[in-house]
C-alpha cells in the first residue's frame, strides 16, 4: 500500500512537472508546480523525511508560491500567454545527452537502492534540530547572515525617496 | 496492515467526517441564533422546533440550485478553489486529539502539520477570488493573500513557546506536557495565537477579504449554490480547528476534574467558539493598513519577544 501511494505521487509530481511545460497561462503553470511540490513533499514524507515533508509544504507550497501568485494577480497577466517551448535547432544532441545521463542515474539507482528501500530510517524533528545545531551551526549561521543580508539588499532598493 | 484495518481506519474516518460535517451545520445555526440573541432580534425560528432544522432547510436551498459557472470565469480553478477551503481544515482534524485516546494520528510533526494546511487554505480563497474574474472577487482574493500571509508568521513563532515548553510537535504530547495549562506560561503566546487564529479564519474585525460593504461578497462574490456552500462551511470548520486547536494548546486539551475528557475538550472549544460569535457581534471591521500594521508591527515583535523570554527562562528552570 506505502509502495502504491510511493509510485502514485511520483506519477503525479511528474506529470504535475510536465505540465508546466505545456500550459499557456502563467496561473496555470504556477498551481502545477503547487502540485508538483505537495507530490514530493509526499514523497519525503514515505522515505522517512516527516520534517523535510512539512517543510516543502510551508514554506514553498505555502508562502513562496503564495507570493509568486500574489504577484501574478497584481500584474494581471490575464492577457499574456506562455510562449510555446522554444527548442533550438539542432536538439538531438542534447536530448541524447540528457537520455544517456538518465541511463546512468537509472543504472546507479538500481544498484545501489535495492537493500536500501526495505529499511528507511524516520529522522524525527529532534534529530534534525540537533544535527542543524550542533555539527552544522557554522553553516546554519552563516546561511542566517546572508539571508539577512538580502534583506537589507531588498530594503535598500525598494526604499522611497532620493536614490 | 490488513484488509479489515483498512476497512476499520475508512469506516472511523468516515465517521468524523460525518460528525464534523454536522457540527459545521449546528455552527451555522447557532452562530445566526446568537448573533440574533445579542442584537435583540429573534434569528432563524421557523424550520422545525426553535428552527433547528434550518441548516437542513439551508442544504437543500443551496443543492438544488443551479451549478451555474459564469461564461468569464477560469472554469476549472473556479470549481477546484471552494474544495480546497475545507478540505484542508477537515484534514487538520486527524491529528487533533480530543481525549487522552481519542485521536486518529499522531503524527511527530503533528504542529507543523496542522500550520502546512493552514497556509494551504488561502489558495482555496485566492484562486477562488482570481478565476471569479472580476474585480470584487480579485480585490478580495489579494486582500486574503497578504492578510493570511502576515498573520501566519506570528501564529508560527507564538506556537515556538508552546513546542519550547512541551519539548514535541506532537499534538497527543504537548496536552499530556500540561499539568499547568500552558495559557497561564504562555499569556502572551495565548493572545498572539487567538488573535492570528481569527486573523486566519477571515473572520470579523478580521473579514477584510469578503467585507460586505465595500467588496459586495469578497471572493465569493460569483459563487453560489453547493460551491458557495463549500466555502461557507470552511469557514465554520476553520473556526471550529482554530477553537480546537487553542484548547488543545493552550486550554490544557482533556485535562480537568471530575468529567471525563472528551467533555471537557467539548466544553473548552464551545466556549472558544462563543467567544468568535461573541466577538463578531461586538468588534467593527479593521481598515486594511491597521490589520498590517498590527500584523507586522505589533503581533511579529510580540510573537518574537515572547519567544526570547520564554527560551532565556527556560534555560535557567528546564534542565534536559
Amino acid at each position: 500500500m506505502y509502495e502504491f501511494i510511493f509510485y502514485l505521487s511520483s506519477v503525479i509530481a511528474v506529470i504535475a512537472a510536465g505540465a508546466i511545460l505545456v500550459v499557456r497561462h502563467p496561473v496555470h503553470a504556477a498551481l502545477y508546480l503547487i502540485v508538483s511540490l505537495l507530490a514530493l513533499a509526499l514523497l519525503f514524507f514515505l522515505l522517512g523525511a516527516p520534517l523535510l515533508a512539512a517543510f516543502q509544504v510551508m514554506l514553498y507550497a505555502g508562502a513562496i508560491l503564495v507570493l509568486f501568485l500574489f504577484m501574478m494577480m497584481v500584474m494581471n497577466l490575464r492577457t499574456e500567454r506562455n510562449l510555446p517551448l522554444l527548442l533550438p535547432a539542432n536538439w538531438g544532441g542534447m536530448a541524447l545527452l540528457a537520455l544517456l545521463l538518465w541511463l546512468v542515474l537509472l543504472l546507479l539507482l538500481s544498484r545501489s537502492s535495492l537493500d536500501m528501500a526495505d529499511n528507511i530510517m524516520v529522522i524525527g524533528p529532534t534529530a534534525v534540530g540537533n544535527a542543524l545545531f550542533g555539527p552544522y551551526l557554522v553553516v546554519v549561521e552563516a546561511a542566517a547572515i546572508l539571508l539577512l543580508a538580502a534583506l537589507v539588499a531588498a530594503l535598500y532598493l525598494s526604499r522611497k525617496g532620493k536614490r | 496492515m490488513s484488509l479489515t484495518q483498512w476497512l476499520l481506519t475508512l469506516a472511523s474516518i468516515g465517521l468524523v467526517l460525518l460528525g464534523l460535517l454536522l457540527i459545521g451545520a449546528i455552527m451555522s445555526y447557532g452562530e445566526r441564533r446568537i448573533l440574533a440573541l445579542l442584537q435583540d432580534r429573534l434569528g432563524p425560528n421557523r424550520a422545525g422546533p426553535f428552527g433547528l432544522l434550518q441548516p437542513v432547510a439551508d442544504i437543500l436551498k443551496l443543492v438544488s440550485k443551479e451549478a451555474f459557472v459564469p461564461p468569464f470565469a477560469d472554469r476549472m480553478v473556479y470549481t477546484v478553489a471552494p474544495i480546497i477551503v475545507p478540505m484542508t481544515a477537515l484534514l487538520s482534524f486527524a491529528v487533533v486529539p480530543v481525549s487522552e485516546d481519542g485521536w486518529l494520528a499522531d503524527l511527530n510533526i503533528a504542529l507543523l502539520y496542522v500550520l502546512a494546511l493552514s497556509s494551504l487554505r488561502v489558495y482555496g480563497i485566492m484562486l477562488g477570488g482570481w478565476a471569479s474574474n472580476s474585480k470584487y472577487s480579485l480585490l478580495g482574493g489579494l486582500r486574503s493573500a497578504a492578510q493570511m500571509i502576515s498573520y501566519e508568521l506570528p501564529m508560527g513563532l507564538a506556537l515556538v513557546g508552546v513546542v519550547m515548553l512541551s519539548g514535541s510537535f506532537s499534538l497527543r504530547e504537548i496536552v499530556a506536557a500540561q499539568e499547568l495549562p500552558f495559557i497561564v506560561l504562555q499569556p502572551l503566546g495565548f493572545i498572539i495565537f487567538l488573535v492570528s487564529g481569527i486573523a486566519e479564519t477571515n473572520r470579523l474585525p478580521f473579514d477584510l477579504p469578503e467585507a460586505e460593504n465595500e467588496l459586495a461578497a469578497g471572493y465569493n462574490t460569483e459563487y453560489g449554490g453547493i460551491k458557495f456552500a463549500f466555502f461557507y462551511l470552511g469557514e465554520y470548520l476553520g473556526v471550529l480547528l482554530i477553537a480546537a486547536l487553542v484548547t488543545v494548546l493552550f486550554l490544557g486539551g482533556w485535562h480537568g476534574p471530575w468529567l471525563p475528557g472528551v467533555v471537557w475538550f467539548a466544553l473548552k472549544t464551545l466556549a472558544l467558539i462563543l467567544l468568535f460569535f461573541w466577538l463578531r457581534t461586538s468588534l467593527p471591521r479593521l481598515r486594511y493598513d491597521q490589520l498590517m500594521d498590527l500584523g507586522w508591527k505589533l503581533m511579529l515583535p510580540a510573537a518574537l519577544f515572547n519567544l526570547l523570554i520564554t527560551a532565556v527562562l527556560g534555560l535557567f528552570w528546564m534542565k534536559g
